[in-house]
């Protein structure tokens, strides 16, 4: 008698809690930091934009593999060589009813460009936009830009008269001393719509049935909340997945993915990401900042450079430190942007006697002392890969001292080009090999872009006349340029490449969803069992 | 007694002074929050640009000068890392952090006065060694691997309370409280215990060194000659004797627990000042780290005050010595 009535309750339990699924699909998503503002071209972030990308769309998506997909531009064509067409999408609404037009677009785009934006990378080429019609709108660049569209899939749009009628026909300033409502506020046309913010403690989104995308095939979600909630530490993250407070944590920590693998109801799932560390060296200087070589720079000798690139055992980095998961590597970037070349992605082999040999060739065989720079909280394991390359250094010679810090002071340090020698992991946002060449190894010459992260300093004209005719150049011909200035990076060992990283991301058995490699789970494509 | 508090007012003046200008002069070493505002893509003359608005161009005193203008006005601006005011930010999470400061002082006397009256009367019975020897446990773990086997035992084995967060919150008016509802009461649970352990040992311990202390003098053996029941003894005389300094501990003990609430916060992400501060660190927030800690050297000066007050209150030896000097 009591177990059937027990059996009959835990039924009708069951039963209730079925029927309430059907409707409510929540996903409890956590990760490690908040989106600092919901500006949509404020700061371009990770998690900023991981969590704006639910919410706006660009004129150009992409997809799961990162290829480039209509959004709200149905497609897009090179009219003239510095013109750009766009035929935009009609009948989308954004989530506080305005229609979205040519003149939102147009707006969006001239919004970006503002000073106040951090996006300038991916409009820094354009001279205007102008609408021809009311879902037309044209692009004019100031110089022929061939990965024009792969910018564009960063940029969000915004509603013109919403905008306006907030007061933020900017991105938010600083200086001003009244916080701007894009900080909390969204109005996009996105798969989801903000319905909850506590900055630092929750964001909530709901399904926005409206979407246009939910009647294109292969947006197959059925996801109707998100809340996402920051989780700082990183054992309460894990704890809160294993215990079942959240369903899915994007940052993991990788020493305890093999408790979450072997955790029932909890998997992993891996992937690659777009972002490659390696190491930069002063290789500008007469002298080194942090060195005990007197009088000359040791980095500028090709010879050192390739000895230092001899020592390190990156098999070893990425069995013990990374737990096998990274890619090691001997080019610039992963194979998902554009201009890869699996030829060039060949390392220099780890062979300590040829690096000690090198070394005495360019007469240090006693070798020398050099202080290296690396950050402790920015990339996985930052510090531990660090101290791994000092001790590989020391052994061959060259008397390493780690200067590890957080990200807030080391890239306060190399932005006034105080180092000697440092580590660095470089995303690619646009996909494009354009975009490393020119930020990392171009001459820092004032223009837009060039070597703006190029802290050692690295200038070789044979360079520099590359990654111009990546610029301008299309097709076969740029992809020349591509293969040659890749050949060169193996060839002149301007960095030390180091590995991809991999990203892992963990979740509940019962959620289905593509790994991202640009880190940005896309809630469209998310399952819910 | 006005003398008094306008004396101690004065006193407190350069305290603050002096935290704000070493706050300050810190914060020139903790980074560079123009780096970490521009992100991964800029210009040169961006970066300029935004060096001049934020006025980190201008000499190390003026900067002080004006920052200590604007905090005299209660105006700390705009954090850098939210775009909104500091006030606002710290207004915000001031409730969280309190309640959990409140309720951390409450477990740390409710459980901690009694534990140290019965370790202090029965001193070999096996609860008061068990009672010291989990108070070593207390002392000597630190808080953050404390807040962990918390949550691995009560919502990871267990599944009982929540590992993170405030649950849910009622909103009063500007402030926001977690004791109106179910899940708020039991997200406090394990934090609370967490930041009142230490506290706990310490009274605990204060507590029982004073009762063995008092038990000892000749008006407890009079109170027993009197044949007075060992109730009133214990807890009419001997107890209420030694609450003089375990009063002045807890009250300094309740600044502590708000100022280091900061590890608490961060392991349970417990959305209060001191988790934005740990935040606000990681981005090079000034204003929002110079404003807390000026709030937490109040906050302290304010404590001391009220302590000094209360011996004032309680002593009668100080009013005699104070009225014959007058």
């Amino acid at each position: 008698m009591m177990r059937r009535m027990m059996l009959a309750a835990a039924m009708l339990l069951g039963l209730g809690a079925a029927q309430a699924d059907a409707q409510q699909r929540v996903v409890r998503w956590a990760a490690s930091g908040d989106p600092n503002t919901l500006d949509p071209h404020s700061q371009n972030v990770g998690t900023v934009s991981m969590v704006l990308r639910q919410i706006y769309d660009p004129l150009i998506a992409r997809g799961q593999q990162l290829q480039l997909e209509p959004g709200l531009a149905l497609s897009w064509t090179q009219v003239e060589p510095t013109r750009w067409r766009f035929v935009l999408r009609q009948g989308v609404k954004f989530h506080e009813g305005e229609d979205f037009t040519s003149e939102d677009a147009v707006f969006s785009i001239t919004r970006a460009l503002q000073p106040t934006s951090n996006f300038g990378i991916f409009v820094d080429t354009i001279e205007r936009a102008e609408a021809v019609d009311g879902f037309t709108m044209d692009i004019v660049t100031k110089v022929v830009d061939p990965i024009l569209p792969n910018k564009l899939a960063s940029v969000f749009m915004v509603s013109k008269s919403w905008s306006e009628r907030h007061n933020a026909t900017r991105p938010q300033n600083t200086r001003q001393r009244e916080e701007m409502h894009t900080v909390r506020n969204t109005n996009g046309t996105g798969a989801f719509r903000m319905t909850a913010r506590e900055p630092d403690v929750r964001t909530v989104l709901a399904r926005n049935a409206d979407w246009w995308g939910w009647r294109e095939q292969g947006n197959v979600g059925n996801v109707t909340e998100i809340q996402f909630r920051p989780i700082a530490s990183d054992a309460t993250r894990v704890a809160a997945l294993l215990s079942g407070e959240v369903d899915f944590v994007l940052d993991p920590p990788i020493q305890d993915l093999n408790r979450l693998r072997g955790a029932p109801n909890t998997r992993v799932l891996e992937g690659p990401e777009v972002r490659t560390l390696f190491i930069a060296m002063d290789t500008s200087r007469d002298e080194l900042l942090y060195s005990d070589v007197r009088g000359r720079n040791p980095l500028r000798d090709l010879r050192v450079r390739q000895a230092l690139y001899h020592a390190i055992d990156i098999a070893a980095i990425q069995r013990t430190i990374m737990r096998g998961q990274s890619v090691p590597t001997g080019t610039l970037f992963p194979e998902q942007v554009q201009g890869f070349a699996r030829e060039e992605d060949v390392r220099l082999p780890f062979d300590a006697a040829r690096a000690r040999t090198l070394l005495a060739e360019a007469g240090y065989p006693n070798g020398f002392e050099i202080t290296l720079d690396c950050s402790n909280n920015r990339y996985i394991n930052d510090e531990q890969i660090c101290q791994a390359i000092a001790a590989m250094w020391t052994r061959v010679g060259v008397r390493t001292r780690l200067n590890a810090m957080p990200l807030a002071p080391f890239f306060a340090k190399i932005q006034r080009d105080d180092t000697s020698i440092y580590m660095l992991g470089w995303g690619v946002p646009t996909l494009d090999g354009l975009y490393s060449f020119q930020s990392l190894l171009a001459t820092r010459n004032g223009a837009q872009g060039d070597g703006i992260w190029n802290y050692g300093r690295y200038s070789n004209p044979q360079m520099d006349a590359l990654v111009q005719r990546m610029k301008i150049q299309q097709g076969a011909e740029r992809q020349a340029a591509m293969r040659e200035a890749l050949r060169l990076y193996r060839e002149d060992v301007p960095h030390i490449p180091l590995h991809h990283q991999v990203i892992p991301w963990a979740m509940r058995t019962n959620l289905q969803m593509p790994h991202m490699a640009n880190n940005e789970p896309q809630f469209r494509w998310v399952v819910v069992n | 007694m006005f003398a008094f508090i306008v004396s101690r007012l004065l006193q407190a003046l350069p305290v603050m002074l002096v935290v704000s200008l070493i706050s300050f002069a810190m914060f020139a070493y903790v980074g560079d929050p123009v780096a970490i505002m521009l992100g991964q893509d800029f210009t040169e003359a961006q970066r300029q640009a935004l060096i001049a608005e934020l006025g980190l161009d201008k000499p190390f005193f003026v900067q002080f000068a004006s920052f200590l203008g604007n905090a005299a006005q209660g105006e700390f601006g705009l954090s850098y890392r939210l775009s909104r005011p500091v006030a606002e930010l710290i207004a915000e999470r001031a409730p969280a952090t309190l309640e959990l400061a409140l309720c951390a002082a409450f477990i740390a006397l409710a459980v901690g006065v009694p534990m140290g009256v019965y370790t202090g009367l029965y001193r070999n019975s096996w609860l008061s060694r068990f009672f010291l020897t989990f108070s070593l446990v207390g002392v000597s773990l630190p808080t953050f691997l404390i807040g962990i086997l918390l949550i691995l035992t009560f919502s990871v084995w267990l599944g009982w309370l929540p590992s993170f967060g405030r649950g849910e919150v009622v909103r009063l008016g500007w402030w926001s409280t977690g004791f109106l509802s179910w899940g708020g009461i039991k997200a406090l649970i394990l934090p609370a215990i967490t930041l009142g352990l230490f506290q706990l040992t310490l009274i605990m311990r204060l507590v029982r060194s004073e009762m063995m202390e008092v038990l000892r003098t000749d008006y407890i053996k009079f109170a027993r000659a009197r044949g007075l029941p060992n109730r009133a003894v214990h807890f009419g005389h001997a107890l209420k004797n030694t609450l003089v300094p375990v009063i002045t501990i807890a009250g300094l003990q309740l600044g502590a627990i708000i100022a280091f609430a900061i590890v608490t916060e961060t392991v349970f992400q417990w959305p209060g000042m001191g988790l934005l501060f740990i935040q606000s660190v990681g981005s090079a927030d000034i204003p929002v780290m110079a404003a807390y800690l000026m709030m937490i050297a109040l906050v302290f000066v304010t404590i001391n005050l009220i302590v000094d007050l209360l011996y004032y209150a309680v002593d009668p030896r100080l009013r005699i010595g104070r009225g014959k000097g007058h």
